[in-house]
């Protein structure tokens, strides 16, 4: 019996720790993709996937692979964490079953930061949409990190120039306070420089205050900013420290129609937890929400209807995490296009794959033609501009759906270059890299 | 002035919270000597539990004891399967046990209930209330007064009945309550059991306050440095170490924080329970180990 017992445990261990894809031929494109469905973040991680696959089984069984090449992924369990998704890399940067590895999506700017020199090293291409390293924008110094769509510079940028647009003119933020509510990790500090260059040109006070991981209690934060009485709040939290945050601003008395939620405190599980407190929270959307995109027909009628989405609760289509993923995966496949036109429509390796990322163009006409349009914004990357959108729509919250209050925000791209320029400038002279002609490379 | 004192009178008020979370490690550890790393664990299921039931449409009340008897099931279980397997081994043994139970614990609770982020709403707003300028928050004082009805709760059980008589014996000197017939199996599953409901309490408010979700469960980093300030013994202790600890950190938060880049109130806890272990060891009204040598 208690044999019989461990044998039964022991397969269904090996049943569970097969990956959904296991094989691949050379012909085939590996995706291997770090997710996270367990642990303290798999309440973003399981429809983030969903998103993804369901878009990556769309283009296999719809339009049959990219350009008739079909695409394999494998999963590997991370948890959020560096160390496994570190390891997640290392099992496949090599490829399966000789099916080659274009690039490897972190999903998480602390994996990000670790794989940097490995990703170079192994000229694997890193790419982190709305995260990753903000001065690997500079494809020169930095040629396989790619924090693109919207680095977190863009994201301080986007915000302030919402504040502008609201308050009727950047010339009336002069003498206005602006007060940052931070998550206090190199996340939630990454756009302080940004900010405070933006301060100094448009003469706004800048109010920086940080909130301590995981954030479950704020209230000496929100008593600070019942002091200072900014006239606005750029809310860059994470997880709990978001809903909490909501929650806390309406117990001091804070209206929530001055808060502007940042990328990554702008989803639904960011403003239900909050209850009635989050309603007229505005967030920035370089992912919206929503599921009347046109790509959400398509998957309706030819994934979700056909009972092959990987999405067990249906309620979640196109919920923010849901179209995140959708978004991450339209990105991979486009890259994978933009390849095949100069290499052959085969599956790439990962020099292949820099060389697409850093000739990645995707137009308003694509965009409707793969039905992401509104859902999307143009891209346009290069070897000098490894972001290439850098602009986000501002979502609102009506109580019960996010609701779409802007068309696309640009960030002041040349406000912020040279401080990426300096940094990445500072980060070659510590590594001793010499930094590439982007105008030689065209 | 008015500020000193709003500040003090919310650090109190949140140190409550804290408190509720810690009295479910002070009744574990009393009956038993363990530190219990689950508690966390638990207090998410039993909150997960609650909220589940009532999306599927059970009233209020009905969900709330439903979920109390899930978690007396559970505290059944527990002994049964984990502790009564590992009588008289090490302490360290049985925490271990404790760690490896989280996992599981955890890991039931996501995959039995989802992963998802809920809402719970216990119809307490939180909305400011104003005594002259002071603020406080409505809700903290729900909180407070849940804590303070717990407590006395607690002591009546723990004073008044046999079963309390009981565990105290087992608390004060296993070995001689076993001698004179005290069941410790039973004992630990009472213990369990009403430690699980004190979590149920606990992982509400808190659910209340953040959302029902994983990180529900890092509650109880708050709860370390108010057992060792407290004592891990002592439930009014629990109390005075939540206080002691909520008022601290948010006068630290607002004083000291702007001086060294804000951001401190979770070392700030830390660094005063260090202090606390350095000038009392056992914690304030924790139970000072006296041996032979």
């Amino acid at each position: 019996m208690r044999k019989t017992l461990i044998a039964t445990l022991c397969a269904l261990g090996l049943q569970a720790g097969l990956p959904a894809q296991s094989w691949a031929a050379a012909d085939q494109q590996f995706i291997p993709l770090p997710t996270y469905r367990v642990g303290p973040y798999a309440s973003s991680g399981i429809p983030w996937w969903a998103g993804t696959l369901d878009y990556l089984r769309y283009v296999n069984e719809v339009e049959g692979g990219v350009n008739g090449v079909k695409l394999v992924w494998q999963e590997c369990e991370t948890e959020w964490s560096v160390d496994r998704t570190v390891e997640c890399y290392e099992r496949h940067k090599n490829g399966l079953d000789g099916a080659p590895v274009a690039f490897f999506i972190t999903h998480s700017t602390p994996a990000s930061y670790a794989l940097m020199e490995r990703g170079h090293a192994d000229r694997i291409p890193l790419l982190d949409p709305a995260g990753g390293r903000t001065e690997s924008t500079d494809g020169s110094v930095f040629p396989y990190a790619f924090p693109l769509l919207l680095t977190y510079y863009g994201q301080a940028s986007v915000g302030i120039n919402y504040i502008a647009q609201r308050e009727g003119g950047f010339d009336k933020l002069k003498g206005k306070k602006i007060a940052t509510v931070y998550h206090d990790s190199p996340y939630g500090r990454e756009t302080q420089a940004a900010i405070e260059l933006l301060a100094k040109k448009y003469g706004f006070e800048n109010i920086q205050i940080p909130v301590a991981h995981p954030g479950n209690e704020q209230s000496a934060q929100w008593r600070q900013v019942r002091q200072e009485k900014p006239d606005w709040v750029f809310l860059r939290t994470w997880g709990v420290s978001t809903p909490v945050a909501i929650k806390t601003a309406a117990r001091f008395g804070y209206p929530v129609e001055r808060i502007i939620g940042d990328v990554w405190a702008g989803s639904e599980a960011d403003v239900l937890p909050a209850g009635a407190a989050a309603k007229g929270y505005q967030a920035l959307a370089p992912f919206p929400g929503g599921a009347d995109f046109e790509i959400h027909k398509r998957l309706k009628e030819h994934i979700l209807d056909q009972g092959k989405s990987d999405l067990k609760d249906p309620s979640f289509f196109g919920k923010v995490y849901y179209n995140i993923g959708l978004v991450n995966a339209a990105i991979m496949v486009e890259t994978l296009r933009a390849g095949q036109a100069r290499f052959g429509n085969r599956a790439l390796n990962g020099e292949e794959g820099r060389w697409a990322l850093e000739h990645l163009k995707v137009d308003e006409a694509r965009l409707k033609e793969i039905g992401f349009d509104g859902l999307l914004q143009p891209l346009e990357l290069s070897c000098a501009d490894h972001e290439g959108g850098g602009a986000a729509r501002v979502q609102q919250w009506d109580g019960e759906k996010w609701v779409l209050v802007t068309d696309w925000i640009q960030a002041d791209r040349e406000t912020l270059r040279p401080l990426i320029d300096a940094k990445s400038t500072a980060y070659a002279a510590e590594k001793g890299i010499t930094p590439r002609d982007c105008r030689a490379e065209g | 002035m008015n500020v000193f004192l709003e500040t003090l009178i919310g650090g109190l008020l949140a140190g409550t919270m804290y408190s509720l979370v810690a009295i479910g490690f002070v009744l574990i550890y009393k009956a038993s000597g363990v530190f219990n790393f689950a508690q966390g664990a638990m207090l998410l299921f039993a909150a997960l539990t609650f909220v589940s039931l009532r999306e599927q449409g059970v009233p209020t009340v009905l969900a709330l004891l439903l979920t109390v008897l899930v978690m007396i099931v559970g505290a059944l279980l527990i002994e049964r399967t984990v502790l009564r397997p590992l009588v008289n081994r090490s302490q360290i043994t049985l925490f271990m046990a404790t760690l490896g139970l989280s996992f599981i614990i955890e890991g039931l609770a996501q995959g039995l209930m989802g992963a998802q982020v809920r809402a719970l709403d216990l119809g307490i707003e939180d909305v400011p209330l104003f005594f002259g300028e002071i603020m406080v928050s409505q809700f903290d004082l729900v909180a407070a007064g849940t804590a303070v009805a717990l407590v006395i709760l607690l002591a009546l059980l723990f004073n008044k009945t046999r079963i309390g008589i009981s565990l105290r014996a087992v608390a004060d000197d296993t070995r001689a309550a076993l001698s004179i017939g005290i069941n410790l199996n039973r004992i630990w599953q009472i213990v369990w059991a009403v430690a699980g409901i004190v979590g149920l309490v606990a992982g509400l408010l808190w659910g209340a306050r953040q959302g029902v979700q994983f990180s529900l469960s890092l509650v109880v980093l708050k709860a370390l440095p108010v057992l060792i300030i407290g004592g891990f013994t002592s439930i009014g202790g629990a109390i005075v170490g939540g206080l002691i600890v909520g008022a601290a950190e948010n006068l630290a938060e607002a004083y000291l924080g702007p001086l060294i880049g804000g951001g401190i109130t979770p070392w700030f806890a830390y660094f005063l329970a260090l202090v606390f272990l350095y000038i009392r060891p056992a914690g304030l009204f924790g139970e000072r180990t006296i041996e032979r040598v």
